[in-house]
């Protein structure tokens, strides 16, 4: 049983831009590298250039006249798909409706020759891998969404492919659904140890699945990073409010302090400057009593949510700030609050943007 | 009681409809078997006619199924694939090609046959063959072949199964056989019944095209309307009509099951 042999092989990609025939420019050049057996994850909002990407890495889509991609230091530009050896798992599963779930499975080691006896080894073993052992019979309209979306990552990867490309396989599932699959889909990546490059708009599958994160944005990279330091240190507004929830406050920044109508924020910086952009996530933030605390503001609205409540406090900033407290702290609409909030959970945001 | 005298009045026009419709194809085809038409059916009924029509007719109705399959074997080794290829290229080019296949259902065939005739009918050899009346029905079944594939491939999303087979490592053409003609089947299927009939009953064209020794089964039944006694072109009629039937309702059942899908 090799199922969890990590061959993986590294990516580079070299000044990749894609131009459509209409004009648009789906993506800015780029260059990334990929180092054998990570998981990579490509986040942003559609239209971003995250799928284009997965598509000029696959072979699907050619990069821009100069763009290069490379398997392992060897330049692959040129070869076409099936030729490049990789495994992928569309967002709409691309499943053969004219085929069994076996024989889609084994669809890729039969092109490749493999002898039946072998093709059925493997397909029980991926099939109990994948946990969908009993369906190999079944045909594809007789699955429901997730059993087809376990197929299709079955199939990408019988073939030992040296890279696996998924391009938004969960989005197609119910919210409770993808959580579970989330979980499952990770376990089986780690015990994979191939290269895997994963698009997604969805933010907490790309924190739970990524080695690292690319934070995609009208066709360029806006940030790359592991998880942690995407979440704690965004670069930009954008990628601050694109990951998680998060207060952007606009202020002048005074002795490293932000001047706010509800007092002063220590920042842990020195500089002062008349204008800057800080972030604060909501969860940095402890409701406290107003009577000396250094920021204060009132309870606009309060919302339980059951492991916390998401509590909107205006009069701190020139803009309400969002704080998740714990389910246990007790205030009413119209309460006057202190805000505490450590120095180093303030992220200073360059200005531009 | 209103309901039901409602009811009776649908019945009864509907009834109507399709006795008015119904009644020339039987009398048609009891001409076919009635000793003498004129003296009705009393005269008898005998399958002399029917014989003597395919004794004096049978190479035509051979030349047909001949036309018609050659038909249909050229719609299907061009029709699919281009079906296929104006599908996943798009843009502008390919639905000007599209436009451009789809033509013959307007122009009348008499005029694609005269263009025919205008432009290869010096080639001799060719154009005393039947494989210029051949040409002419691949022009006029092709837009049937190639709309009735490509309504398939509009309701599969071929270009992402093509593109998973491609991930799987599978060359263009072995893409094209195991999953783009399986998932296209019933188009295909569709389509292959359609031209099979249409050349089959394919008149003006092949009215103009033909020699006297490449006659199909419709240019017999003219010729034999206009030249034998009622009974024998009946006869022929009723032929034509066995030919053609079996053809049309599998058509039907066809469609039928593309509906409950």
């Amino acid at each position: 049983m090799n199922v969890t042999a990590g061959h993986g092989a590294s990516v580079r990609i070299d000044c990749c831009g894609k131009t459509f025939a209409d004009g648009t420019r789906a993506l800015e050049p780029a260059t990334l590298d990929i180092a054998r057996g990570e998981t990579l994850v490509l986040l942003g909002p559609s239209g971003c250039g995250k799928t284009t990407m997965l598509r000029i890495i696959a072979g699907l889509e050619l990069p821009d006249p100069g763009g290069k991609v490379l398997f392992d230091d060897k330049d692959v530009t040129s070869v076409a798909i099936e030729n490049r050896n990789v495994g992928m798992v569309f967002q709409s599963y691309a499943l053969f409706p004219n085929m069994t779930v076996a024989d889609n499975i084994a669809y890729g080691l039969k092109i490749r020759g493999v002898g039946k006896s072998e093709r059925s080894t493997r397909v029980a073993e991926l099939v109990a891998l994948t946990n969908i052992t009993g369906l190999e019979n079944r045909r594809i309209d007789q699955l429901s969404g997730g059993q087809r979306q376990r197929v299709a990552l079955a199939r990408a990867v019988a073939i030992r492919p040296r890279i696996l490309l998924l391009d938004e396989p969960l989005t197609a599932l119910d919210a409770a659904l993808r959580d579970r699959l989330r979980g499952e889909l990770n376990r089986l990546l780690r015990a994979l140890g191939i290269t895997t490059i994963y698009v997604t708009h969805d933010q907490a599958e790309a924190m739970e699945l990524g080695d690292r994160i690319v934070v995609m944005r009208k066709g360029e990279i806006a940030q790359i990073g592991a998880p942690r330091e995407i979440y704690f240190t965004p670069q930009s507004r954008f990628v601050a409010e694109f990951i998680g929830a998060a207060n952007i406050i606009d202020a002048p920044l005074d002795r490293g302090d932000l001047v706010l109508p509800g007092g002063r924020q220590p920042t842990g910086s020195e500089k002062s400057q008349p204008s800057a952009v800080a972030m604060i996530r909501p969860e940095s933030i402890a409701i406290v009593d107003a009577v000396n605390a250094p920021l204060s503001g009132t309870i606009d609205s309060v919302g339980f949510i059951g492991d916390r409540q998401r509590l909107v406090v205006s009069g701190a900033s020139a803009k309400p700030i969002t704080v998740d407290a714990p389910n246990t702290v007790k205030v009413e609409i119209g309460d006057k609050v202190g805000l505490l909030i450590p120095p180093n959970a303030v992220r200073l945001l360059p200005p531009e943007n | 009681m209103r309901d039901r005298l409602i009811f009776a009045g649908q019945l009864l026009f509907t009834i109507g409809v399709a006795a008015f419709l119904v009644v020339p194809v039987i009398l048609s085809i009891s001409a076919g078997v009635t000793v003498n038409y004129f003296r009705g059916i009393a005269s008898g009924v005998t399958l002399q006619w029917v014989a003597q029509v395919w004794n004096l007719y049978y190479d035509t109705i051979l030349l047909s199924f001949l036309i018609a399959f050659a038909t249909l074997l050229v719609a299907l080794a061009v029709g699919v694939p281009a079906a296929y290829a104006l599908h996943t290229r798009g843009g502008r080019l390919s639905r000007l090609i599209e436009e451009c296949i789809t033509l013959p259902i307007a122009i009348p065939g008499l005029a694609i046959a005269l263009a025919l005739l205008l432009t290869y009918g010096g080639f001799r050899s060719f154009r005393a063959s039947w494989l210029f009346i051949l040409t002419g029905h691949v022009i006029f079944t092709m837009p049937f072949m190639v709309r009735s594939v490509m309504a398939v491939f509009a309701t599969v999303d071929v270009k992402t199964l093509d593109e998973g087979a491609a991930s799987l490592g599978a060359s263009p053409a072995r893409r094209f056989l195991d999953v783009i003609v399986p998932n296209a089947a019933p188009g295909i299927l569709a389509g292959a019944l359609m031209v099979v009939t249409l050349s089959l009953g394919e008149f003006n064209l092949t009215w103009m095209l033909h020699t006297p020794l490449t006659k199909t089964l419709p240019i017999g039944l003219a010729d034999s309307y206009a030249s034998m006694r009622l009974e024998v072109a009946s006869a022929y009629t009723l032929i034509f009509f066995i030919m053609i039937i079996p053809l049309l309702v599998a058509m039907q059942m066809l469609a039928d099951q593309g509906t409950r899908k």
